[in-house]
């Protein structure tokens, strides 16, 4: 066999549905039976996963490590805010199009910028992009409401059809599908040779050029798809809680948005929604114990998770559902977090 | 024209200022390849020691000066030995998300202890007011900014340039394995480097709490300003990182006063447009790593 052959087989039953993956969005959608009255958390959870998928992209799949992945989701959060606000896009699916749209542009513009230079220009450079739009927020407080927010957000049904109702069960529901959706296309695309030829860029960047890949086109294009999917869950938030305020941009959203992709492990798309069910669990935990200062566990858990070592870790985590795997199939472990390493 | 005298001179205080602040970070991101976001907390750390020293215990001020720098070194050095050293050749995204946790917890934990609010530190009355020079208005405890900074900056300049273990720092940081191999002791050396960041950090941090504000989110409102002395500074010597401070100071200042509406808008444009027209700072050598 050719080694192209080769090469499209692998990618080919890389791609293929697995039993496990049924399993788990069966479970998601178990659990809007299960947990009737948990919709508002559930809610916050599939935003997060969406918004965790998104930084996924471009650090698990292209090896960008950024700082200031909110700036996009402020962007999408104040655009989907001010379409419902000034009446200019009613119906919610549209909008949520329309924010994402925004965002997109944004990130198209930016990613030029992101591009040049090594971890640590990238790291400054996505920074500051987000401090400056936060920036920018509060000083055109006449349009975004400065500190106190968009206030006043009425939203019309979804489709003219599903009104979101006050026990966010519709707004569960409307959150979970959009996140489907994209979750689909994000799998197509990270399994098409685009998403091969981003695995490339990040093992070796001087390689993948070498081999005759577009590495600046590449970067771009992902930058770019991964500001649509953060704009998108940004105007979700917006959508699910008729608010937009300056914290959407803040670095604490970045933070936390990779401490809980990096407990779900980077590079295979479930990172984030797994790391999403967990930080929300653990937040909520932390801030029963310590209302004010939930914060210094999670810098904790952080601190742990890297000095514990990632790899390690997913490995511990793996160890029970391997085991069983093995005891009842007969097979050799199937699950395995492919790691990365973006150094 | 006397405006504009005032404007550079409390720039020149503020820039001298971030310079003692970040230098620290100059070494461990700069030279020893390290993304320490957490630089901040040892900077806080100080300051905090110093106002409780003085507000509580009655200390005078110029004699919790020394105690910051020692605490936050001894802070720094212990976290070097137990938990920094075990990083250096980890990625960088690990090494961001160790510093981020680290500054998440030294927010949460100083909130606990010190109470959220901000806090000031009694100056002497020698230092309030300020004297008139040709007609500028120079702040005393500005000026004695100026002086104990400056005093610094030629102190570290002498030590790099002109002695043994200043040739020991350069030699570890531009090649640590050739270095070991002549007998220098190179993660020592870098305990005693990192250590002394972390205590000029923390001297900053005190002589900060009257000009730039203490409170326990200090590390990350002043991250970003840090990080910038630092990237658009480069690593290659001491003077890229001080002019970059300078630069960072005055036109902070220049732009809050000229401009008030921008906000810190100015700065981070700034930040970026240098960093993409030269991505290892205005005054780095080419790419090391």
């Amino acid at each position: 066999m050719t080694e192209q052959g080769d090469v499209a087989r692998l990618a080919g039953s890389r791609a293929r549905w697995r039993a496990g993956e049924a399993v788990f969005w069966v479970l998601v959608i178990a659990c809007a039976w299960l947990f009737p009255s948990r919709y508002l958390i559930m809610t916050d959870i599939v935003r997060l996963a969406l918004f965790a998928m998104s930084l996924d992209l471009i650090l698990g799949y292209a090896g960008i490590v950024s700082l200031g992945h909110a700036a996009f989701f402020g962007v999408g959060a104040y655009s989907a805010g001010l379409l419902a606000l000034h009446g200019i896009i009613n119906e919610p699916v549209l909008a949520l199009l329309a924010a994402g749209l925004a965002a997109t542009t944004v990130g198209f513009l930016t990613s030029f910028l992101v591009i040049r230079g090594a971890d640590l220009t990238r790291l400054m450079v996505t920074l500051g992009i987000a401090l400056l739009l936060e920036a920018l927020a509060e000083r055109f407080s006449n349009i975004t409401g400065g500190t106190d927010g968009l206030q006043g957000i009425e939203m019309q049904p979804i489709l003219g059809l599903f009104a979101f109702d006050m026990f966010g069960k519709t707004g569960f529901f409307y959150c979970l599908i959009v996140m489907f959706l994209l979750f689909l296309l994000a799998r197509r695309i990270v399994n098409s040779p685009f998403g091969l030829s981003l695995r490339a860029i990040r093992n070796n960047p001087l390689r993948a050029a070498a081999i005759g890949v577009p590495v600046n086109r590449r970067l771009i294009a992902v930058y770019t798809l991964a500001a649509f999917y953060a704009g998108i869950a940004g105007a979700l938030f917006t959508q699910t809680t008729a608010l937009a305020s300056l914290d959407v941009f803040s670095f604490e959203r970045s933070a936390d948005l990779m401490l809980l992709l990096v407990i779900g492990g980077t590079g295979y798309l479930y990172g984030g929604l797994i790391g999403a069910v967990v930080f929300k669990m653990l937040q909520e935990v932390f801030s029963t114990l310590t209302p004010q200062y939930w914060q210094f566990w999670i810098g904790l858990v952080l601190v742990a998770i890297v000095l514990v070592g990632r790899t390690r870790l997913h490995r511990w985590a793996l160890w029970l559902p391997n085991l069983l795997i093995r005891q009842f199939v007969g097979r050799k472990a199937v699950v395995a977090v492919p790691e990365s390493e973006g150094s | 024209m006397t405006t504009l005298l005032t404007i550079l001179f409390d720039g020149i205080a503020y820039g001298m200022l971030l310079f003692v602040l970040a230098c620290g970070l100059a070494v461990t991101l700069g030279l020893m390849n390290f993304v320490n976001l957490a630089h901040g907390a040892f900077a806080m750390a100080g300051g905090y020691v110093c106002a409780v020293l003085v507000n509580q215990q009655g200390w005078p001020f110029f004699a919790a000066l020394p105690l910051a720098f020692i605490a936050s070194a001894a802070i720094g050095v212990a976290l070097e030995r137990s938990l920094y050293r075990h990083l250096y050749a980890r990625s960088h995204l690990d090494q961001v998300l160790f510093s981020v946790g680290l500054v998440f917890m030294s927010v949460a934990a100083v909130d606990y202890v010190m109470g959220s609010s901000r806090i000031f530190i009694k100056l002497p009355a020698a230092l309030e007011g300020q004297f008139d020079v040709f007609g500028i208005g120079v702040g005393r405890y500005r000026l004695m900014i100026i002086v104990i900074c400056g005093l610094l900056t030629a102190g570290l300049q002498l030590i790099l340039a002109r002695t043994r273990f200043g040739s020991r720092l350069r030699a570890s940081v531009d090649d640590p394995r050739a270095a070991s191999g002549l007998g220098i002791n190179v993660p020592q050396v870098f305990a005693l480097t990192f250590a002394f960041g972390c205590g000029l950090a923390g001297l900053g941090g005190a002589l900060s709490a009257e000009i730039l504000g203490l409170d326990p989110y200090f590390p990350l409102k002043f991250m970003i300003y840090f990080l910038i002395v630092v990237t658009v500074g480069g690593s290659s010597s001491i003077t890229g990182p001080f002019l970059a401070s300078l630069l960072l100071g005055i036109g902070d200042v220049a732009g809050k006063y000229y401009v008030p509406k921008m906000g810190p808008f100015v700065i981070y444009t700034i930040m970026i447009v240098i960093l993409i027209w030269r991505p290892n700072g205005l005054f780095g050598r080419a790419a090391a790593r």
